[in-house]
């Protein structure tokens, strides 16, 4: 059972969720966690697991051979990202812009662009007591996220083929980064605070879910602020409410501090056992 | 004309109620969101849409399978798994197609077209401010948000020009990525709205160094200050030492949601107690520009 914990919106409480609801299910089974919100990965900051394999992820991208090159200019007219420029007698390659489809380089007649690896950043593959904790961090400056995602995702599929329950973290949005990391999950629980701005981008990540003919549920958090529409909202789309959130100061402490909160607020653990339940019932084997 | 970008790295610590409450106070000015992929300035500033254009970038593949051969070469040369036979034809999967045009130039007969995408819409807007807003939104799963906000700030730097405006206000997004090296690229001064969290500090860090590398100087909100004083004396700590200035500390306050949940910025809420705070950050924020 693969589940993504997304959500239109940031700073609704997707981390917060994933981890607490890693570490409850861990108690009973075999749980992976990957956070996918490679641009800010936070989940790490709740865990205490210990780093079992570091590895750092590469993107191919082509790198101009000057002394080969004959100038004929077709990998400048063959790229659509306008990532390989001719510019005189010269080629300028930015790697930031390439999306590594490899035309220019297995095109060129002259093999005068060889593709070569570009760092993306770090994953690391920590372990903690039954779960199996997964997190990649773009390195500063890179534009394109999806490619650690993806990345991400294959080590996981690789290398925890013991976790009958993998749990992603994912980024806010509804943009590329978002479809990748979404795509291939069984579910997705969408996290959401109940105020215009929950609602609205709430709203988005329903449509972006569709689209993917993905089964969802809501989890709403912060209940007591803003008002009920996001509730009205779901009844109205049909959208199961796994569980609500009591808004409280005393979690926003914790979570301030990077503290865990299903083995200290009674609401959070009842709310992590309430979306276990639906989990399971769906037939979370696999 | 000055281009004030105001980013967070993580979401949720309230930079969109900070750069709805500014353009309340800010004169001469007009407001750009270029969180192009979850918008909500319109939900505070309620515009009219009054001009709207199709945005369109990047291209898909297509087959068509009358032309085509069936001699697989499109599938073979595809990095991204986006051309399957589904049905005994050859189909392009658009979530997957990052619209390369590699199977388009490889395809022996001709089957391949690479239609340009409408991947989102774009608008200039009068608001209940009176000032303009530009806005956007960018369509399911698109991948060009970082040229859209490029468009965005483009518009937005037009009509101040043609107005006589002195300021752009741009709401940004979270993350580091393209849509927030976009909205970065030719500003005048990155205002953060951070909050005193783990993740809120480990964020900033992030969209900071990425800032440096602009060479843009930045100043910074803290809100929700009183949540966590460790955790905001490690941010002031931080700040200091990269020579961030802090224009504001905000206590945690539930008008956050409240005014947001009203349709209001905080300033319209509760003029009172909020007018006086974000003018003040406003002359700051003028005051680092001169």
């Amino acid at each position: 059972m693969k589940l993504a914990i997304a959500s239109g919106k940031g700073g609704t409480g997707k981390t917060t969720l994933a981890v607490n609801l890693a570490l409850y299910a861990a108690a009973t089974r075999r749980v992976a966690l990957l956070d996918l919100d490679v641009e800010e990965p936070n989940s790490g900051i709740f865990l205490k697991g210990k780093l079992k394999r570091e590895k750092q992820l590469f993107r191919a991208v082509p790198e101009w051979k000057k002394e080969a090159c004959i100038l004929c200019g077709k990998c400048s007219e063959l790229c659509r990202f306008n990532a390989v420029l001719k510019l005189g007698k010269h080629i300028l390659v930015m790697p930031e812009l390439c999306h590594s489809c490899y035309a220019c380089s297995e095109l060129c007649p002259e093999n005068a662009l060889p593709m070569t690896q570009k760092s993306l950043g770090f994953l690391r593959h920590y372990e903690q007591d039954g779960l199996d904790f997964v997190e990649s961090k773009m390195e500063i400056g890179v534009e394109m996220a999806t490619p650690l995602i993806e990345q991400t995702l294959a080590y996981a599929e690789a290398e925890i083929a013991g976790a009958d329950l993998q749990i992603r973290d994912c980024p806010p949005g509804t943009s590329c980064s978002v479809i990748n990391a979404t795509r291939d999950a069984d579910f997705a629980l969408l996290v959401t605070e109940p105020t215009p701005f929950g609602l609205h981008d709430l709203s988005l990540a329903v449509e972006t879910m569709r689209h993917l003919d993905k089964p969802i549920a809501v989890a709403v958090n912060r209940v007591g602020i803003g008002n009920d529409d996001v509730f009205r909202y779901c009844e109205a789309e049909g959208i199961p409410v796994w569980a609500s959130f009591p808004h409280d100061r005393r979690v926003a402490e914790l979570y301030s501090r990077g503290e865990t909160l299903y083995d200290k607020v009674d609401s959070i653990r009842t709310g992590m056992d309430a979306i276990h339940t639906q989990i399971s019932s769906l037939g979370g084997g696999k | 004309m000055k281009e004030i970008v105001i980013i967070s790295g993580k979401g949720g610590t309230g930079k969109t109620s900070v750069a709805a409450a500014l353009a309340f106070v800010a004169e001469k000015s007009l407001m750009a969101d270029c969180d192009v992929d979850a918008a909500d300035m319109h939900l505070i500033l309620k515009p009219d849409h009054k001009q709207a254009q199709d945005f369109y970038s990047g291209l898909k593949a297509e087959i068509d399978p009358a032309k085509c051969s069936f001699c697989g070469l499109c599938k073979e040369v595809c990095r991204f798994n986006a051309i399957q036979i589904k049905h005994g034809v050859f189909e392009v999967d658009f979530l997957a197609c990052e619209g390369c045009g590699y199977c388009f130039e490889v395809c022996p007969v001709g089957a391949i077209s690479l239609p340009q995408q409408n991947v989102g819409q774009s608008f200039i807007s009068n608001t209940k401010l009176g000032a303009s807003l530009v806005h956007a939104r960018l369509g399911i799963g698109a991948d060009n948000s970082g040229k859209l906000v490029a468009k965005v700030k483009k518009d937005a730097k037009r009509i101040a020009g043609e107005d006589g405006l002195e300021y752009v206000l741009v709401d940004g997004s979270p993350g580091i990525g393209c849509p927030v090296i976009s909205s970065l690229s030719g500003a005048n001064l990155v205002v953060f709205v951070t909050e005193p969290s783990l993740s809120g500090l480990s964020d900033l860090k992030r969209v900071w160094e990425l800032t440096k590398r602009f060479g843009i100087h930045g100043v910074c909100v803290i809100n929700k200050a009183d949540l966590n004083s460790g955790v905001s004396s490690q941010i002031r700590e931080f700040l200091g030492r990269e020579g961030i200035g802090v224009i504001a500390e905000i206590p945690y306050d539930e008008d956050f949601s409240r005014a947001i949940t009203q349709g209001q910025s905080l300033v319209e809420y509760d003029p009172q107690k909020w007018k006086p705070i974000f003018a003040k950050i406003w002359e700051q924020i003028k005051k680092e520009l001169s």
